[in-house]
């Protein structure tokens, strides 16, 4: 459908090359600032981008758990502009992986003129949160004037819940791999036996020495031996 | 050995000198480690170096201009030491757009400026639903500023007449295909990609614009070049042979196989190999072998060209970004460290900024008349009727 990704970029776009457009919005966005230090903490809206949806959900329910009723999630980048006008977010949560960054901050760029100012990255001034967040690979940007610490508490949880993501993450490839080192080492053990006529013990010992004399993984010996010996014996074994 | 220097890139074939002064061992034999990270966004990149993570990153020759005059969200103190390409993107439209194009100048020339501009300016007065949308990578890009000086000259203005959108480079071709866009420009392999495996039509390529506009810099963040000067002459010797290595055509098949690398950019060696080479396939069907399509440099073309900061700063002003001033033009001038360049080539004399020349309209660029340049295309784009 023409027009659906970049129909309110385009429309607002316009505005940066009309330069007196730029001045007319001072007092617009004064206005906002007053009127955006009012709103309730449960009743700030929070938009989270994140194509990864397992993750996303993970922040979500850390950010309901915490009282923000008015979290909504885009995993999908279509539409992105027209999401950001309908939901006037106080807060965007994105991930670094996110190849829309520079879309996204192009678009706040642009918002800024016509509709609301949001396009403050989080508190420049706090470089230790900003580190974090980096590190933990999370980004964020806020209304202009929202207090300081009703966001450190956000990025706080969504820092910590991007970490969480990862141990989780790191944790389940580490599972991956030792099962898959530990099919190796069988089938390396099996050619040991049928080729050197070893026992499973004298075989297993020899693919630990090897191992540690080579300083490589146990899985690595059992997978070279395993290619090496596809070459000599052909695909039997 | 000295700490290990981390830099950063966006996966395009013109992030070929930090990989290969890394993966060729020319960091190594200058004592240096360097650690690349591959990256998904410019504002990563920006990010990355204004907290420290990075100390040097391959970036948009614009970028330094645009942090020293705090146009970012995040200022980031960062100089551009050297050139890392001169040309390497390419301009790319629907096949829609293409054949409205063809149909009000037949005889239109795939990769003329003028005639690809004139053919655009009177396909726009019969194209169907509203104004064509076409991306640029960043807003703070070569590719925006050329884009947008390309069309003025052909008579057709940014935004009243043409939408101009942000959008990734690797989601550009998509995009293309899907409708969304009706066009791109953007660093190669995207258009080449776009246009073997998406019908994309490459009308343009960046040397077509301006024949030797620099598109990448190395960027180093500035209280890290400071305090570790040594450093920096190692990395720019290193960068300076792998620029040496990268432009000598013998050396392509192995340069393909360095790039096509997982952790590199990670692309078939197909879709590298022929922007790497120069051979586009373009708009008219055919492939051509474009001779400066992409120049690596090599010697002193890779000094980062001061009078190009002042350029940029003067389209940054002509387009609403920001406003000329003398504060303004002492931060651009600032962000080029062409000295730093020629000190690692044994020479400390003074740069001398020369005019820019290379613009497909003929204009000539006097960095010393900024003010009148900008005040001269404000007023024409003022001027200018609707296309």
């Amino acid at each position: 459908m023409k027009g659906s990704l970049f129909g309110w970029e385009g429309r607002i776009a316009k505005f940066s090359v009309d330069r007196p457009a730029i001045h007319a919005t001072i007092s617009h966005c004064t206005i906002w600032k007053a009127f955006s230090r009012v709103i309730p903490a449960a009743q700030l809206s929070v938009l989270i981008l994140d194509e990864n949806r397992v993750r996303a959900a993970i922040i979500e329910a850390g950010l309901r758990e915490a009282g923000h009723e008015t979290v909504t999630v885009l995993s999908d980048m279509q539409g992105l502009m027209r999401q950001i006008v309908e939901l006037s977010p106080d807060v965007i949560v994105i991930d670094l992986e996110n190849p829309n960054r520079d879309r996204l901050e192009h678009l706040l760029q642009m918002s800024r003129m016509v509709d609301k100012p949001i396009a403050m990255f989080v508190d420049q001034s706090d470089s230790s949160m900003m580190e974090a967040a980096i590190e933990a690979g999370v980004s964020a940007y806020v209304v202009d004037g929202l207090r300081k610490e009703r966001v450190k508490a956000i990025m706080d949880m969504a820092i910590a819940r991007f970490n969480a993501y990862s141990r989780l993450r790191s944790e389940l490839e580490g599972t991956r791999q030792a099962l898959e080192d530990r099919k190796a080492v069988d089938r390396a053990k099996a050619i040991l036996m049928k080729t050197r006529g070893m026992n499973e013990d004298e075989a297993h010992h020899l693919l630990r020495r090897t191992a540690m004399r080579e300083n490589r993984r146990m899985g690595d010996v059992a997978r070279a031996l395993i290619g090496s010996a596809s070459l000599i014996l052909g695909d039997r074994e | 050995m000295k700490a290990p220097i981390r830099l950063g890139f966006i996966p395009l074939i013109d992030a070929s000198i930090p990989i290969v002064a890394a993966d060729k061992g020319f960091a190594a034999d200058e004592g240096l480690e360097i650690e690349l990270v591959r990256e998904t966004s410019w504002a990563n990149i920006r990010d990355r170096l204004a907290i420290g993570h990075f100390d040097a990153a391959h970036m948009l020759a614009p970028m330094p201009v645009a942090a020293a005059l705090g146009l970012t969200p995040l200022d980031v103190p960062v100089v551009a030491a050297m050139t890392l390409g001169v040309g390497g993107n390419a301009t790319t439209v629907s096949e829609a757009l293409w054949q409205a194009m063809l149909r009000v100048a037949p005889d239109v020339v795939a990769n003329d400026a003028r005639s690809v501009g004139r053919a655009l300016r009177l396909a726009l007065r019969t194209w169907p639903g509203g104004k064509p949308t076409i991306a640029v990578v960043h807003p703070h890009s070569s590719h925006n500023y050329e884009l947008r000086y390309w069309l003025a000259a052909s008579g057709i203005q940014p935004g009243r007449d043409i939408e101009l959108a942000i959008l990734a480079p690797p989601l550009m071709p998509d995009a293309l295909a899907n409708g969304s866009l009706d066009g791109f420009s953007a660093g190669e392999p995207w258009s080449s990609h776009a246009a073997r495996r998406f019908g994309g039509r490459i009308i343009l390529t960046k040397s077509a614009i301006w024949r030797d506009g620099p598109e990448k810099i190395l960027g180093l963040r500035a209280p890290w070049a400071k305090a570790n000067p040594d450093s920096v002459q190692a990395l720019l010797r290193a960068c300076r042979r792998a620029a040496t290595w990268c432009a000598d055509k013998s050396n392509a098949d192995e340069l393909i196989d360095i790039l096509a690398a997982p952790g590199r950019l990670h692309l078939p060696k197909e879709d590298i190999a022929a922007p790497l080479t120069g051979k586009m396939l373009l708009a008219d069907g055919r492939r051509h072998q474009l001779q400066d399509f992409l120049v690596f440099g090599g010697g002193e073309a890779n000094a980062p060209r001061r009078e190009t900061a002042i350029w940029f700063l003067t389209q940054m002003a002509r387009w609403g970004q920001t406003t000329l001033s003398d504060e303004a033009r002492r931060r651009a001038e600032a962000s080029y460290a062409p000295e730093l360049f020629a000190e690692s080539g044994g020479r400390a004399e003074p740069y001398r900024m020369a005019p820019i020349t290379g613009l497909f309209d003929g204009e000539v660029f006097q960095p010393g008349e900024a003010e009148a340049y900008l005040t001269r295309q404000i007023l024409r784009d003022q001027r200018q009727d609707p296309a």
